[in-house]
């Protein structure tokens, strides 16, 4: 982990209230996809967990969704703007450990780590398959992204206005290998249906380095930090009662 | 150089400035920022006789300058305290660590303190009796001063460390409950934990905390800390240690002008990992700004209008 500085250097809406803003500045903290930058907000107390959706040396992409007062002031920041916030953190997808052909499940604002993973993946020589779920079309984001990848994509809307009708669950193969992200019932659909993978779990959070066990939940191996030692957890490791 | 050594039960300490309970885990994850000996101590994770897994999620909620807490007291449990994080503690922190204790009678409370006199690392226990978030224990320790005075006495028999009791400000009068605690034979006190507090979500209508209420810490506090700092230290005559939404070496000044010997600092860890050591760098010139020449001389300087 490092405390950094990073410019704005864009920041608009991708969605209704989904917002993708890049920002430059050191990278080298960040070891893996699926990590997490925390982000000091003027005004706010409490630091900003969001997720890293994508990055190279120059800078790296935040998708974030607007959902409260700190991801609206998120959405008011002008490019130029400059933002402390601590890079690096959380332990993020273990690349190795996925088979050839993982399927890679997001749903809604739980897209956004999938892409830098997919990413990550075809570097290693694998060959992801995603899945996206929203609610309905005009929610839908970074589909074009992801097939511009070259990765086979299908998408799922709740009310059916694209793709398939249902959820992200109906387009994963029963057993696959999954690495999820999104929230916490499409987490545990999926974990259902699948036989092994990776699952971003998401929560609110004190500090966002280890420090304050406000993020702590129960698995097969004991407690753990959402924040330090998640927020991807093994298929094997999760307890879902731990809500 | 301006002299920033404070003393406190005792014991020398370099400067000040304490990371508080919780707010700094067992050091591990500060260690790997900076190099933590330059605080001049630190109090541990509340921990308790048996392993606690702590409250439901979510435990953190936002506040104007500050935020909320319900983590219930998770650590993992004095013996593995001592066996796992204590060894660890000695490797990166080479000055006495304070252990803060929790409890849920009692008893519990002496037995844990009386399996941690013995680690040569612990300087001080530092007794929780002012837990918020905690149901049948905890705060309800602290505010009585009867209940208080009789952890205090089963703590001071069963250590013979100095024993710093850590006081509630959810209380009509901290003094009582202060003065309680130093008859029944404290060494020190410090205070102040978290103001009970709620916040509801206004689109789900629910607590936002699952444990519905929590403590209240951060700069929003820090006033009030400083009021209870000053009624306490007039009130008794053993240290005091200061706390509540420290965030500067300018709050640390403050709270020492109003009676304290030592300063802890919680939030501020959360939000800024590096806070408290931008506070021990930052305090020599804040010193030399005001004209302190020795820190341990201000101590309950406030003058009296």
């Amino acid at each position: 982990m490092k405390q950094n500085r990073y410019t704005v250097t864009a920041n608009r809406a991708l969605a209704p209230n989904v917002y993708r803003m890049d920002l430059a500045g050191d990278t080298a903290p960040i070891t893996a996809p699926g990590q997490f930058i925390n982000l000091a907000l003027d005004g706010l107390f409490l630091r900003r967990p969001i997720s890293v959706c994508d990055w190279d040396e120059q800078g790296l992409v935040i998708i974030y969704k607007v959902v409260g007062k700190g991801t609206a002031r998120m959405a008011e920041l002008q490019p130029g703007a400059s933002l402390d916030a601590l890079v690096g953190l959380g332990n993020g997808y273990d690349v190795d450990a996925c088979p050839v052909h993982p399927v890679l499940a997001g749903g809604g604002v739980g897209v956004p780590p999938l892409y830098g993973l997919a990413k990550r993946l075809l570097a290693a020589g694998k060959k992801p398959s995603v899945a996206l779920g929203f609610n309905t079309a005009r929610e839908i984001f970074y589909d074009m992204q992801f097939a511009a990848l070259g990765v086979p994509v299908t998408v799922a809307t709740v009310d059916g206005t694209a793709g398939k009708k249902g959820f992200v669950t109906d387009l994963i193969p029963e057993g696959a290998y999954v690495c999820a992200c999104g929230p916490e019932p499409m987490l545990k659909a999926v974990h259902a249906r699948a036989s092994a993978g990776q699952f971003s779990f998401e929560a609110r959070m004190g500090c966002g380095f280890g420090a304050c066990m406000g993020c702590t939940c129960q698995t097969v191996t004991g407690y753990k930090r959402i924040c330090k030692d998640g927020p991807v957890l093994e298929y094997e490791e999760i307890l879902w009662s731990h809500e | 150089m301006p002299d920033t050594r404070v003393s406190l039960c005792g014991i020398e300490l370099p400067n000040p400035v304490i990371p508080a309970s919780g707010t700094f885990g067992y050091g591990r994850e500060f260690a790997e920022l900076y190099d933590i000996n330059i605080l001049g101590s630190f109090s541990f994770k509340g921990t308790t006789l048996h392993p606690r897994l702590g409250n439901p999620l979510p435990r953190i909620a936002e506040a104007p300058s500050g935020m909320l807490n319900a983590v219930g007291l998770q650590n993992p449990g004095v013996d593995r305290v001592i066996a796992e994080e204590l060894p660890n503690i000695q490797r990166i922190f080479h000055r006495p660590v304070m252990a803060n204790v929790s409890g849920f009678s009692v008893e519990e409370y002496a037995e844990t303190c009386a399996r941690l006199d013995g680690c040569e690392a612990v300087g001080w226990l530092e007794v929780n009796i002012s837990c918020p978030n905690v149901h049948h224990g905890g705060m309800s320790f602290g505010t009585d001063p009867a209940c208080a005075a009789e952890v205090t006495r089963a703590v001071k028999a069963a250590t013979t460390k100095p024993v710093i009791m850590k006081l509630s400000p959810n209380v009509t009068d901290i003094t009582a409950i202060a003065k309680a605690c130093a008859d029944a034979g404290a060494d020190g006190l410090s205070l102040i934990n978290t103001l009970l507090g709620m916040r509801i979500d206004l689109r789900t209508r629910r607590p936002v905390i699952a444990n519905t209420t929590g403590g209240l810490s951060g700069p929003a506090v820090f006033p009030v800390a400083l009021r209870m700092v000053w009624q306490v230290a007039r009130a008794v005559d053993i240290p005091v240690i200061g706390m509540g939404g420290v965030s500067t070496a300018e709050d640390v000044i403050e709270m020492m002008l109003a009676g304290a010997t030592a300063v802890e600092v919680g939030a501020a860890n959360l939000v800024d990992p590096f806070a408290c050591k931008r506070i021990v760098e930052a305090l020599p010139a804040v010193m030399d700004k005001y004209g302190i020449h020795k820190l341990s001389e201000i101590t309950g300087g406030v003058h009296h209008g």
